[in-house]
């Protein structure tokens, strides 16, 4: 098909965000004749590494302004139009995919490109900078890739919106005749883009001769065999085992209806040294969506990095994550339908060992993601400890973050395989999880056929009784878990563990609490209700909605007590909370078995010394230890209640010193509330709190910019938390870095103004937040009080008491105290209080705006 | 020092006087009325009147230009007449006398429309944002006098935000009038926080202006506490200095912004006494957030507030039980 008009090459108009300067025509020798493209070429005289940006369709080199502009001077950019395409040459043919590969390369020829080349594509532009990549081997230093494809995987649909517009009835009309496809495209980015914006992407597509390249670039979308471009991708992707040594990484928008996540799974499978960033949220222009220029010179910047020192440590397993076989005293006891019921060490590990058998004979390879969603108890334990023996890894996505956030989470992790209660399997069919789905428990045949499950945990273990055991030690280099954070600090992240760093963690645990053979643990704070197996200790779960911490009662964790006479209790803040809430109800033998217990263990979220003296009264001879740590790396630091105590009040929660193996450092804040790069182990310094492990978890999970961005220059973990060490060596935590209030008198922890003003009766909780400009910000303290009406200004005596406090204290003036009948907490553990949320509400309120609920 | 303040029969005017005469400064007050300002000598005479000032002037080192017209009624031709066309006159006659140092006294109003201010830097005097013939001409009038600004004679300009005390008729005084009579509410929620100077702080600041005009010469600064508070407490910790109940009662921003504009009508075509209850602009002013950033003022001002809000409410409370 030929073309309406030929029209030469031109320099865009002024629009926003692009520097006239950057453009260029360029003549090149193509195949057809010269032709003379468009292009952006920034810091043209830079002499190292040259950046090739390569568009797709419906866009133009528009598409990466953000990144020329925040190109390094010493790295030159060039971003071309493709030939029919943005201001290039509209030619008297249509070009095919093999034409654009040889195109491109006639213009870094024309443009003397011989040095080293990253590539970074989108769209459909993808296949033609790894095509030209394929022919320029010795040049190219990095891949980088934003969603695109290069096949059409196996089990998926080719994307709707290239199906329906490359059908031959509305082609033409849809891509040429009327802007209707580059304007639908644009409509994808959510938020969709500003009208400036919108206009520079449209601005050399105003008419349909101008369009006929957008046309004939998706009829070049080759979806059937007989397609002229089908044998140039089907190369173009059997070539990526050349490319299997250039660095490589994938920056993909998860809400793409065109190139969706099985396209980003593809090219994990092609290229499976890639590094995944996910930007949650965005849409197919993800440069538009999200700050992918940013996280592109991160990595182009990490790439350049060599021999740097870092203090990583290598996992390792000083012993297995197996429990012996010879102990006689139950593993894991939990309450039935018939009472309470347990597993013996043997059994234990005969079920493990059959499951991880079972698992392998049905197709689970190591390295294979198993989504484990079955309540903390036997089974959950042994499906666990089967992943770990068979070398997969487990995906644990706590229920309790709710369904929204559980879904986001299973997308993200991707699991092969589910296992899980009815329940659970149920809501992957209903929300469409991945994996292929074995239910734990008894389910009718023709349900199971309906939520598409393969087989049951039973049936997996009788199909590992049968087959040939062999026992392989536990990889500590292989990953083991993918657990997913709470998000009370943020968006929920998957965080990757290896072996070691369970081990670790299990040493640092019984190290730390000199847990024994003889000890018994009640397990009510889900993530160590699973390692009482690997302590080798009996554990027993008591009768609780795990995922809800303050449905446990002090009956329910009485009777656990009383069933093993146990020695320790693990629960969380908000489950201890309800404990003491409901002691009058204790039966005696509950009492006394409570009273019987060595040590108690509470951790996720601050605690209240009211609430620990209260449970002190329940378990008078128990030592009661709050560990301060976070999914990434937990226990950090450890302090008894007793130890506490002697310390004393002081500015924010003193948290104990750290734990053996654990360091910790300071790094400053600055007047705006950034930690600087240098850290600091000089005492009360306020700065964020920097740590290191041998349980520091191994990555982000398909988070690489996250996770770069989380690690200082020598991989410490910064863990966002904002404390001081004082000079005896305890560790003090105040608040969030983003929650610093930047006065002009310098940055103000939050927790210190917090604790003052909730020693106010009838305050029953406190947020300190900043309202105004960064480095210019007045403290506000917004109070939660009983108050009825919808007066957001405390009354004049309350103000005056919470001045009070705060003045008591030598802590700052609040220039205003605000009320409020419910802060906004996180659900996962009821105490977090949402201080960026708040602050939004203050500064609205207090810059005269309409009252309203937080 | 030899200073000229102008308008020093006001609140602001009478604590910088006393300031400055009671560190040994020699001050010349001039002013419409005859009434005596202790320390100073007094000259009797309008800022209008060239050979008036031109006579007050002579042999002073610097100037401190107060006097103006100020409040919400009158016509553009008053405010004009004695801000714009007054400070022309008082600056090149203090030109001509030889004055190395100005000092001209603006208001924050100058840069600003009716959004909210949070945390705000100074910006230029804009006569097309602001409200009001007091600020426009008071715009107006900054703008001529930092573009007179010279080597030869520093001219620098301080706007104090909301200035309150002891004796002031203005804030403090209408507070009270209005409470008394049962006019008294809140626009919006009463949550807006606001900037406002304790007179001894605003005083102490025009002194340090004087002294540091030779290197902030050709500036702007907002001058204030630097202790925002929602406007609420700052009215009710008044009523509280006087003994007086906490107001609770609270209009909508759409309802004052909409009596203020009847209002306005209303005065412009009736011969009504007074200052109307209401305006468009004071909707505005107590329903929105003024506050401002002061590191910066300070540094350049070598300067700092030496009495709090509430150290000045208790002043204040002081004051009303010995009267």
């Amino acid at each position: 098909m030929t073309n309406a008009a030929v029209q030469p090459g031109g320099l865009p108009p002024e629009l926003v965000g692009l520097d006239p300067k950057w453009s260029r025509l360029v003549t090149a020798r193509c195949r057809d004749g010269d032709r003379t493209f468009h292009l952006l070429d920034c810091n043209r005289h830079a002499t190292g590494l040259t950046v090739v940006c390569v568009h797709g369709n419906p866009s133009w080199s528009y598409l990466w302004r953000e990144l020329l502009a925040a190109a390094p001077s010493n790295v030159r950019v060039i971003a071309p139009d493709h030939l029919n395409m943005g201001y290039s040459d509209r030619t008297d043919a249509d070009r095919t995919l093999s034409d654009r590969i040889d195109d491109l390369g006639a213009l870094t020829d024309a443009l003397g490109i011989v040095g080293p080349v990253i590539t970074i594509a989108h769209d459909w532009g993808g296949p033609i900078s790894l095509g030209w990549a394929q022919r320029r081997i010795d040049q190219i230093r990095g891949l980088v890739l934003t969603n695109t494809a290069v096949s059409q995987p196996s089990d998926s649909t080719p994307p709707w919106l290239i199906t329906t517009a490359k059908s031959a009835r509305v082609l033409r009309t849809v891509t040429q005749r009327t802007p209707a496809f580059i304007r639908g495209a644009l409509r994808l980015s959510s938020p969709e883009p500003a009208p400036d914006i919108r206009a520079g992407f449209m601005a050399p597509y105003d008419t349909p001769e101008r369009r006929a390249g957008i046309r004939a670039f998706v009829a070049d979308v080759p979806l059937e065999p007989s397609h002229a471009s089908f044998e140039t991708l089907e190369s173009v992707a059997a070539g990526l085992d050349q490319l299997a040594e250039v660095p490589a990484c994938l920056f993909w928008g998860t809400r793409d209806p065109v190139f969706g996540e099985q396209y980003l799974h593809d090219f994990e499978r092609r290229l499976p040294h890639a590094q995944v960033h996910r930007f949650s949220g965005a849409s197919h222009f993800v440069t538009e969506d999200a700050p992918v220029a940013a996280a592109f010179w991160d990595w182009v910047e990490a790439l350049q990095e060599t021999g740097e020192t870092s203090d990583s440590y290598a996992p390792q397993l000083n012993r297995s994550l197996l429990p012996s076989a010879s102990d006689a005293s139950p593993l894991v006891v939990e309450l039935g339908e018939e009472g309470w019921r347990s597993i013996e060490p043997d059994l234990f590990l005969e079920r493990v060992g059959r499951s991880a058998e079972g698992l392998g004979a049905i197709g689970a390879k190591p390295g294979d993601r198993v989504a484990v969603m079955i309540p903390p108890g036997i089974d959950l334990t042994v499906v666990l400890y089967a992943c770990w023996q068979a070398g997969l890894v487990a995906v644990l996505v706590d229920s309790g973050l709710g369904v929204k956030n559980m879904d986001r989470a299973l997308r993200a992790a991707h699991p092969d395989w589910l296992i899980g209660i009815p329940a659970a399997v149920t809501a992957a069919k209903g929300l469409r999880w991945g994996g292929r789905r074995i239910v734990v428990g008894e389910m009718d045949s023709r349900l199971r056929s309906v939520l598409g499950i393969e087989r049951s945990l039973r049936e997996i273990e009788f199909l590992g009784e049968s087959a040939a055991r062999q026992v392989r030690p536990i990889d500590a280099d292989a990953v083991a878990a993918v657990a997913f954070t709470s998000g009370s600090t943020g968006p929920s992240k998957g965080v990757v563990y290896k072996a070691g760093h369970i081990g670790a963690q299990r040493d640092a645990i019984a190290e730390l609490y000199q847990i024994t053979e003889a000890d018994r643990l009640v397990a009510a704070f889900a993530p160590f209700a699973l390692y009482g197996p690997a302590l080798g200790v009996t554990s027993i779960v008591p009768a609780m909605d795990v995922t809800k911490p303050a449905t446990l009662t002090a009956a329910a964790l009485g009777e656990a007590a009383a069933q093993v006479d146990a020695t320790m209790i693990f629960a969380s803040p908000a489950a201890l909370q309800n404990v003491v809430a409901t002691a009058e109800s204790l039966a005696p033998h509950q009492r006394a078995a409570l009273r019987n217990v060595r040590l108690i263990m509470s951790a996720g979220a601050p605690l209240r010394l009211g609430l620990l003296q209260s449970v002190a009264r329940l378990s008078p001879s128990a030592e009661i230890h709050t560990p301060y740590g976070m999914t990434e790396i937990l226990p950090v630091a450890d302090i008894s209640l007793a130890v506490r105590l002697a310390r004393g009040p002081g500015p924010g929660v003193c948290v104990g010193r750290p734990v053996p193996n654990v360091q910790v450092r300071i790094h400053p804040l600055d007047a705006l509330g950034l930690p600087s790069e240098s850290a600091t182990d000089r005492p009360h310094i306020l700065g964020e709190v920097v740590v290191n492990g041998p349980h520091l978890k191994e990555s982000y999970d398909r988070l690489w910019w996250t996770e770069h961005r989380s690690r200082t220059a020598d991989q410490w973990h910064r863990t966002g938390d904002i404390g001081h060490l004082d000079r005896d060596g305890f560790l003090w935590i105040s608040g969030r870095v983003q929650h610093v209030i930047t006065s002009p008198d310098g940055p103000i922890a939050p927790i210190s103004i917090e604790h003052a003003a909730e020693r106010v009766k009838s305050v029953v909780r406190a947020a300190a937040v900043g309202v105004g400009p960064l480095g210019g910000q007045s403290l506000v303290v917004v109070i939660e009080t009983a108050h009825r009406g919808s007066n957001p200004l405390a009354p004049a005596a309350m103000v005056k008491l919470v001045r009070a406090e705060l003045e008591s204290d030598g802590l700052q003036n609040p220039v205003a105290v605000l009320q409020t009948p419910k802060l906004p907490v996180d659900r996962r553990h009821n105490s977090k209080v949402d201080r960026t949320k708040v602050a939004h509400w203050a500064d609205k309120i207090l810059a005269g705006g309409r009252p309203s609920r937080i | 020092m030899k200073i000229l303040v102008t308008g020093g029969t006001s609140l602001i005017g009478r604590a910088v006087i006393e300031m400055l005469t009671g560190r040994g400064d020699q001050v010349v007050a001039m002013q419409r009325s005859d009434a005596s300002i202790g320390g100073a000598h007094v000259v009797t005479g309008a800022v209008t009147d060239m050979a008036a000032v031109s006579a007050a002037v002579q042999g002073c080192d610097a100037v401190l230009h107060l006097a103006a017209k100020v409040g919400i009624v009158g016509t553009w031709e008053d405010f004009h007449h004695t801000n714009v066309e007054g400070t022309e006159v008082v600056v090149e006659c203090a030109r001509s006398a030889g004055v190395q140092r100005f000092v001209f006294v603006s208001s924050p109003s100058v840069a600003h429309g009716g959004e909210a201010l949070v945390g705000a830097v100074a910006h230029p005097a804009d006569p097309g944002l602001t409200r009001g013939h007091y600020a426009t001409s008071k715009a107006l009038a900054e703008g001529y006098a930092l573009s007179r600004h010279s080597p030869d004679m520093a001219i620098t300009a301080i706007r104090p935000h909301l200035v309150w005390g002891p004796g002031d008729t203005q804030l403090v005084g209408r507070i009270i009038d209005r409470a008394r009579q049962g006019r008294l509410a809140f626009v919006g929620s009463g949550a807006a926080l606001i900037d406002s100077t304790y007179i001894d702080n605003a005083a102490s600041a025009l002194v340090a202006a004087l002294d540091r005009c030779d290197v902030i010469g050709g500036q702007a600064l907002v001058v204030s506490n630097g202790e925002p508070r929602p406007i609420a407490d700052l009215v009710n910790g008044i009523l509280a200095a006087h003994g007086m109940p906490p107001v609770t009662r609270r209009v909508p921003k759409s309802l004052a912004f909409a009596a203020g504009w009847v209002a306005e009508r209303a005065w412009e075509r009736l011969p009504l006494d007074g200052e109307p209850p209401m305006t468009t602009f004071l909707a505005e002013q107590l329903g929105t957030a003024h506050w401002f950033e002061q590191t910066h003022t300070r540094r350049l001002l070598q300067w700092e507030p030496s009495v709090s809000i509430d150290e000045g409410l208790a002043r204040l409370a002081q004051h009303v039980a010995d009267r």
